[in-house]
């Protein structure tokens, strides 16, 4: 946004927006240091503490034989999870952003509900339906299906707590675009689907990008409803955070660090793409508003 | 799969769906309607039903009994008022930092305020080993506040606190940074002009606006801090009746077989978000009104 490209905010060239000196440097030297106390000194030492014992030992770590296999099946878990619940925001934002019923608000509440579940109840709640005493539990048995302790738990778990990303990303935005693009594909004769991918999606493709990039890492990084479900069977049912877990309760320090280094490499590359993705939906977002949307550009793709 | 626009759905008349629409010429009502409903009920609503009836096994003195043990509580006590300082500490800090992001230039804002997002992308097990490391007694921040103050950080309450504090920040700075941003400066041009001080300024036209949105922060932060398990556990200590929060006891009910027990626990602290939800709706509720009326 256009504050960063100006030496001075416009706060500060406005005799009346700007403080004294004093205040000014006290504020900047408050806040940064607890910024660099909370959040820069445990990302470093996260790579120090990685790379304490070495660059082999680094190496073996992340190459040895079970974190492998977390590792792989961390990425399992996303690949399914993410996609589900993909189409599951991009319904119920057409849903909400694009109709308007009685119960909306209801509805909107429900779908942040996961939220403010706290991880280690969401584990709980997979159980008490299909663990071994749970509802399902004895059909599972019987037609040996295993939820719990294997793959398809850690697969709920991980969908119940990025539930509502990929929606909350896209509900404000479809809002906010209005629906008059999409009547008009409707009016010239475009059906549901057509409309959905040639005028909604290219509208909000950027915040799409975003919350599916906040539902991959928070996917992959789900610890407490993942370490209740999962039975932290080694080279099975280990995803990367448990894993982490299992060697730094071992005293296994560096290795420890050494897969989370891993982890939070992928934090930081979530947060450049976005960064990246809310730059360029803020210029899409202002332009698409500025320019009078092309009817000639749009018609000829309405129709594949 | 076309949809048909007959008359009933250009005017919006869909009779006898308890969910009845207003008015949309869009298609696709009932299909993203049944599509959603039915997602959330399988993901969200029977999991979340299944803890409601599993405490039913229990009669209420049981159940009372459960979730007032001497343990229980004193995690309550822990988790919550752990949670109630570090969304405090956040609203002050955060409001800093998001006047500082907003307000002023300065080398690396850019980074400063990419990172800022940091707690919400970092694995909470990896910032919970991370903060363990630095606050231990041999630790880059532990060996001055414990080897020289003598203040215990990690494995004892404190560290319980800074495990919150890190978690909850991102809420408080992203809640008000926007409604910062698209402050007008006639308001605090009018207050000048008619002879405030800057303090003035701040304490009386602007925190009044700021407030809804710093409540809203404050609550998410709280609620967040509340369920928090991953970054807790390695830097707590988790001693009981000491540093033992109440995600924690619903674990280690559950490694015992104890599943009534875990629930009702579970079901204590469910209720609290619930309400808590609640809150948070009507805050932001106030935060939009209260910012549409300063326009």
């Amino acid at each position: 946004m256009s504050h960063y490209s100006h030496k001075t905010t416009r706060f500060e060239r406005n005799l009346a927006t700007r403080e004294a000196p004093w205040v000014k440097w006290t504020l900047l030297t408050l806040s940064l240091s607890f910024f660099v106390l909370f959040l820069i000194l445990p990302l470093v030492s996260v790579f120090f503490e990685a790379l304490r014992k070495g660059w082999e030992v680094y190496l073996l770590s992340i190459t040895e034989e079970t974190a492998l296999a977390a590792i792989k099946l961390t990425v399992l878990i996303a690949i399914i999870s993410v996609p589900l619940n993909l189409v599951f925001g991009v319904a119920a934002a057409w849903l909400i952003a694009k109709h308007d019923f009685r119960g909306k608000q209801l509805l909107t509440t429900f779908i942040d509900l996961p939220f403010s579940v706290s991880p280690v109840i969401v584990g709980l709640m997979y159980m008490l339906v299909f663990g071994a005493n749970g509802w399902f539990g004895s059909w599972l048995v019987e037609h040996d299906l295993k939820v719990i302790f294997a793959v398809p738990g850690i697969v709920l778990a991980t969908i119940f707590v990025t539930f509502p990303f990929v929606a909350r990303e896209l509900i404000p935005l479809m809002q906010a675009q209005g629906r008059d693009e999409e009547e008009a594909a409707v009016v010239l004769g475009a059906n549901g689907w057509q409309t959905l991918w040639y005028v909604t999606l290219p509208n909000v493709k950027w915040g799409l990008l975003y919350g599916v990039i906040l539902s991959n890492a928070r996917a992959m990084g789900e610890f407490g409803a993942v370490s209740v479900v999962s039975g932290k069977i080694r080279g099975q049912t280990n995803t990367m955070p448990l894993h982490v877990e299992i060697l730094y309760n071992e005293y296994n320090f560096a290795a420890a660090f050494a897969v989370a280094s891993l982890l939070a490499l992928l934090a930081l590359v979530t947060l450049v793409i976005k960064t990246r993705v809310e730059h360029r939906a803020s210029s899409h977002f202002n332009a698409s508003h500025m320019v009078p949307a092309d009817i000639n550009t749009l018609s000829p793709r309405v129709v594949p | 799969m076309a949809i048909a626009l007959t008359p009933n759905a250009l005017l919006g008349r869909r009779r006898g769906n308890s969910f009845r629409r207003s008015y949309s010429v869009l298609p696709g009502f009932n299909l993203s309607l049944g599509y959603t409903l039915g997602y959330l009920t399988l993901i969200v609503l029977i999991p979340i039903a299944a803890v409601f009836l599993k405490t039913s096994e229990l009669s209420f003195a049981e159940f009372w009994k459960v979730v007032t043990a001497p343990r229980v509580l004193a995690s309550y006590k822990l988790s919550f008022g752990a949670s109630i300082i570090a969304a405090a500490i956040n609203a002050v800090f955060g409001l800093m930092l998001a006047w500082v992001l907003v307000r002023y230039s300065f080398p690396g804002k850019r980074i400063v305020d990419a990172l800022v997002d940091l707690p919400f992308a970092l694995p909470t097990a990896v910032a919970g080993i991370a903060l363990t490391a630095l606050y231990a007694r041999n630790g880059w921040i532990g060996q001055y506040v414990e080897g020289v103050l003598g203040i215990k950080i990690a494995f004892a309450p404190a560290g319980v606190l800074v495990a919150l504090v890190f978690i909850g920040l991102p809420f408080v700075v992203r809640t008000v940074q926007p409604i910062l941003e698209d402050l007008e400066t006639e308001l605090e041009e009018a207050a000048a002009s008619l002879g405030a001080r800057r303090w003035q300024t701040f304490r009386y036209v602007l925190l009044p606006i700021l407030l809804p949105a710093l409540l809203t922060g404050f609550a998410l932060a709280f609620a967040r801090a509340v369920g928090e398990y991953g970054s807790v556990i390695f830097i707590a200590g988790n001693i009981p009746l000491v540093s033992e929060i109440t995600p924690l006891i619903i674990i280690t009910k559950l490694e015992q077989y104890d599943y009534v027990g875990a629930t009702a626990v579970a079901l204590v602290m469910l209720l609290f978000s619930f309400v808590l939800l609640l809150v948070i709706n009507a805050l932001q509720a106030w935060s939009s009104r209260s910012i549409g009326g300063s326009r």
